[in-house]
């Protein structure tokens, strides 16, 4: 069971049945008073949000969800598509449920589908991945001592700030936990 | 011209370098003395919902524990003759971690003798002020999140009493409901405190007082004030309690609720209860440095004003496009 404590944001619970996750979280402690968790959740299944507030001490069900380890396939009007390696069952994601980790799937690439029940909820990437320059400006001459940084966009269509010695055509390592340019992907 | 990476967080720390040298100069130019009291102690205040983290010493000896707040030993300076006095350094307080709270922060808590929680209002009217200008702004505004602040004193203020009556519906006495005070203090007081201006919410319950004296003829109350800025909390003071008999029991039932909540009893702050009979009457009140910071600089988190964080990857770290890569 978690406790108060461990609530961030992120972290799935079960409540009434269903499985939430917290997508939002401030820690609160009024006048020297009693911490107080203030969540905000979601619904895993349904993209039902609610606020609610804890005190320390309260406890949480995990909310456990089956895993498979699976490909990403190809995305199109009906969703994200994902094949199991194993059995070769696919199945179809939606765009909500795949949320911010569309920002970091390319083909073929191998991912952690989350299932409540039978429905895919959620998808759980590896923390690196590699993915490639669609669009950049060059990088403008002039002080780089101080490591400032220029915007590109991946073949995903995501942006992040990279160093102005990337190009187009490049293929960089990127953090998923926090979006962020690692480095460039070693051939 | 000091040199920082020009990225948001190397001006974070300059200004945040600027901030307490001019917090130290307000004091300073008004006869303060600073002082260093140690950051490891052997008996915290026993409070309910304050955890102090313990420094084992080994070979039997009783665990010392970081300071959640320099007060007590700051008070037995002024037993033994310090007037005025300001300590600025890191407190610790275990498991307060979020957008606003980090478990080791900074805190500048200031006393003075023969003074009340009116004297210290006028403190941080000026100290706001002269933070601002040392950060390059004109003193009268801030700018954060997206609103306009007025720092101009006098500051506005409001009863604890007010602000329960307009913003929660009922009326606290001197001994509310502590879980419902708090819970209502943090979902509907505070979020509806105004934002366009600093407040001071003053006179608290007798039964929130800590280490505040109870009003003269108005025991219901204890002069206790708290300064908000955008609803957020920035600082805690009082005119102080002197009364060594009164400061026991408070004590004594802090100390039974701790044990009630399941947490460790620390030692009786013996030296502490023996200065009161010494302690002048006095105010002292402690401010956040760090958030300070965040509403000069418009900082979204506490993580952004301090150079590292206790975490490896902080929890919500998923960043957005443009977000400061230093």
């Amino acid at each position: 069971m978690y406790e108060s404590s461990d609530l961030r944001k992120g972290l799935k619970i079960v409540i009434d049945g269903d499985p939430y996750i917290v997508t939002d979280f401030q820690f609160s402690k009024p006048g020297k008073g009693q911490a107080l968790y203030r969540c905000k959740l979601k619904n895993m299944v349904t993209g039902y949000t609610m606020d609610r507030t804890y005190r320390s001490g309260e406890k949480f069900e995990p909310a456990n969800l089956d895993e498979a380890h699976m490909q990403y396939l190809y995305k199109d009007s009906d969703g994200y598509h994902f094949m199991d390696t194993r059995t070769y069952n696919q199945v179809r994601v939606t765009e909500d449920h795949v949320g911010d980790a569309k920002n970091f799937l390319s083909e073929n690439m191998e991912v952690d589908v989350l299932f409540f029940q039978d429905t895919p909820i959620d998808i759980s990437l590896p923390i690196f991945v590699e993915l490639r320059v669609a669009k950049a400006a060059p990088g403008v001459r002039g002080d780089t001592a101080t490591g400032a940084t220029k915007p590109v966009t991946l073949d995903t269509g995501y942006e992040l700030q990279v160093p102005l010695f990337i190009e187009e055509g490049e293929v960089l390592k990127i953090d998923t936990r926090t979006g962020q340019y690692v480095e460039r992907a070693k051939k | 011209m000091v040199p920082v990476p020009n990225t948001p967080r190397g001006r974070r720390l300059l200004a945040r370098a600027n901030i307490a040298a001019a917090l130290r100069d307000v004091l300073r130019n008004q006869g303060f003395l600073e002082v260093d009291t140690p950051l490891m102690i052997q008996a915290p205040a026993p409070e309910p919902s304050i955890e102090a983290f313990a420094v084992p010493q080994g070979r039997g000896a009783a665990d010392l524990f970081l300071i959640p707040s320099p007060e007590l030993n700051l008070k037995r300076l002024l037993s033994r003759g310090f007037r005025k006095i300001f300590q600025m350094g890191p407190v610790f307080r275990k498991g307060e971690r979020g957008r606003y709270h980090l478990p080791e922060f900074r805190m500048l808590e200031w006393y003075r003798s023969d003074a009340g929680y009116e004297e210290l209002m006028a403190d941080c009217e000026i100290l706001l002020g002269q933070a601002a200008r040392a950060c390059g702004l004109d003193g009268s505004t801030l700018l954060f999140e997206g609103r306009e602040i007025d720092i101009r004193p006098p500051f506005q203020r409001m009863t604890v009493d007010e602000a329960f009556r307009s913003f929660a519906g009922w009326t606290p006495g001197p001994s509310p409901d502590l879980s419902r005070f708090n819970e209502d203090m943090a979902t509907k007081v505070e979020p509806n405190l105004p934002k366009n201006r600093p407040v001071f919410l003053m006179d608290y319950p007798a039964a929130c007082a800590s280490l505040a004296r109870l009003k003269d003829g108005h025991s219901e109350v204890a002069e206790r004030v708290e300064l908000y800025v955008a609803g957020i909390e920035l600082a805690n003071g009082f005119s102080e309690l002197t009364d060594r008999a009164e400061q026991e029991e408070r004590f004594r039932r802090d100390g039974l609720r701790r044990l009630e909540l399941g947490l460790a009893p620390y030692p009786p702050p013996e030296a502490f209860l023996a200065s009161l009979q010494d302690l002048p009457p006095c105010a002292g009140m402690a401010l956040g440095v760090d958030r300070l910071v965040m509403l000069m600089t418009d900082a979204t988190s506490i993580d952004e004003v301090v150079p590292f964080v206790p975490e490896a990857i902080p929890a919500d770290a998923r960043t957005t496009p443009g977000a400061d890569c230093a």
